[in-house]
């Protein structure tokens, strides 16, 4: 900052020694316009550093053990994207695939791309897990049952993920060096501006979501007449059964339906 | 969730059947990657969710008596549908389910203030004087479906919520949104080798608790066995953790009672 702040003065002096008469008459005037030129330096410098320096600082930035080619490889499966990234028994979902699922169909390599040939050499002959570098991993806090989603609300992959299995490239997984979060749960966008349903994935996304499911379930469920009167109860009798409440503090379940 | 009746999981250990072995405890400790010190003989900072306490009856070597009593977290209703901890708690960290009838504990969400300590009668709730450090290599053992706490948060018995995430994970893929009485259990419960402790519905009449505690809901849920009691009944505190003994001073030992008061079931 300061650095620019000088630079303006240099700036307002250096105006001030071209035109030495004219700033007399006009001194006022001249000082005004300098005090206008030094906050608008100071508000662009301060932009630069919050949106591109900033960034850059806070994020630091790593290469995928394998460039990964997503749309090359959904071609080639018949399931789409539950190929490869599918559910176990148990419920839980399997997310990266491990090294015997690609085994299956990467024993050898099966083309000339040096990327495939480095995956064989390093990790399927070796036998290593290849270190993925995961975008969509959220913190240790929560809890996503993608079960519930995929499997009861039947959501698609792209609702959340976007469109990633278009991608023939593994982009840089960027890594918040404060919290150790990916950069994908914050978004690419630093001031927080989304576009696209899988551009964040904060709570707020995930709230956002649930707020119009539930809202549209009322109004499925419910007659104009039906829903007016139901609300009006909520209100006068907020702990009544038809208030749809599932905690006493949040309405929410107590948290625990996302925490852990 | 529509068209599903609310659950109230809840607790009966049985006194008479309770070893006081522990296995509890360290069941818990492991399953919910509670953090722990090289030296833990300072109980007022080392963390026991599930915590085996032991009770005499004071008297003189023929008559003496112990017993050995497990205190998780009681998940109190309460008079007006929650625990004490949650009507003090200034963050939002814990809450009251409704549809569980479990009290939650949020950490990133607390901030430490402790006024749920101070409110719960039964001392169920830790706070993290330190972040945990784990010996070397054990972080590769911890599970994953608990977050580990940092300093700073309170925690406390969450009845093992996990294990109820993930048991509604296999139902939702299996297209089920009820789950059976086995499917959701505590580690203390499977890990008690005298069987003590049994976990379930009350409210599911099909459940074991329910068939043995026959809790009252005229009288918040005030058991009608009444070999059945709970901790401090007379708080009002409506627990969900009950407890069984056939030994009378056992049952009077989980209330302060006056001397001349009677067996102190109150029913």
């Amino acid at each position: 900052m300061s650095t620019n702040d000088d630079k303006a003065k240099e700036k307002a002096v250096a105006e001030t020694e071209n035109h030495p008469g004219h700033s007399e008459d006009k001194k006022g005037k001249g000082s005004g316009g300098s005090i206008l030129l030094f906050f608008l330096v100071g508000i662009i410098a301060s932009l630069l550093v919050g949106w591109v320096v900033f960034p850059k600082l806070l994020y630091s930035q790593k290469k995928q053990p394998i460039n990964f080619n997503h749309a090359f490889h959904v071609e080639t499966v018949d399931e789409g994207c539950a190929s490869c990234h599918f559910f176990r028994e148990d419920g839980s979902f399997s997310g990266v695939p491990k090294l015997a699922q690609c085994t299956g169909c990467h024993e050898e390599a099966q083309g000339e791309d040096p990327e495939e040939i480095k995956f064989v050499t390093q990790y399927v002959e070796k036998g290593r897990e290849v270190p993925w570098l995961v975008c969509s991993r959220q913190p240790n806090c929560v809890f996503f049952s993608h079960a519930a989603h995929v499997e009861l609300a039947k959501m698609e992959c792209v609702t959340c993920h976007g469109p990633i299995g278009e991608s023939t490239h593994s982009k840089i997984y960027e890594e918040n060096r404060i919290t150790g979060v990916s950069r994908d749960i914050w978004g690419r966008n630093i001031a927080g501006i989304k576009r696209n349903s899988w551009d964040r994935m904060k709570m707020e996304d995930c709230a956002e979501c649930h707020a119009e499911a539930a809202a549209k379930e009322v109004s499925e469920l419910e007659g104009p007449m039906e829903g007016f009167f139901n609300n009006a109860v909520k209100i006068a009798f907020p702990k009544s059964l038809s208030g749809r409440k599932t905690s006493v503090q949040t309405q929410n379940e107590a948290c625990f339906v996302c925490h852990k | 969730m529509k068209n599903e009746q609310a659950k109230k999981y809840g607790m009966v250990i049985d006194l008479d059947k309770c070893t006081g072995c522990g296995a509890c405890m360290v069941a818990c400790m492991a399953e919910n990657n509670v953090p722990f010190k090289k030296d833990e003989t300072n109980k007022l900072d080392s963390i026991t969710w599930m915590r085996v306490f032991q009770l005499t009856n004071g008297k003189s070597f023929p008559e003496t008596d112990i017993c050995y009593i497990p205190r998780p977290c009681m998940h109190c209703e309460g008079e007006h549908g929650h625990s004490p901890c949650v009507s003090v708690c200034p963050a939002t960290a814990t809450d009251y389910s409704q549809q569980t009838g479990i009290v939650s504990q949020i950490y990133t969400r607390c901030f430490g203030c402790r006024y749920c300590m101070a409110a719960c009668p039964y001392h169920a709730r830790y706070f993290n004087w330190w972040d945990p450090v784990w010996p070397n290599g054990m972080e590769k053992y911890l599970n994953p479906n608990v977050s580990p706490r940092m300093r700073g948060v309170v925690e406390k018995c969450s009845f093992c919520f996990h294990r109820y995430q993930r048991a509604m994970e296999k139902a939702f893929l299996e297209g089920r949104r009820e789950l059976e009485e086995e499917e959701y259990q505590t580690a203390c419960t499977q890990a008690c080798p005298a069987g003590a402790i049994v976990f379930g519905d009350l409210n599911n009449e099909k459940h074991k608790i329910h068939q043995i505690v026959n809790p009252d809901p005229a009288h918040r849920g005030r058991p009608k066995n009444p070999k059945a009691f709970r901790l401090l009944e007379r708080l009002g505190t409506n627990p969900k953790v009950y407890y069984l003994s056939s030994r009378e001073w056992v049952r009077r030992a989980g209330d302060n009672y006056l001397p001349h008061e009677g067996s102190g079931k109150g029913h």
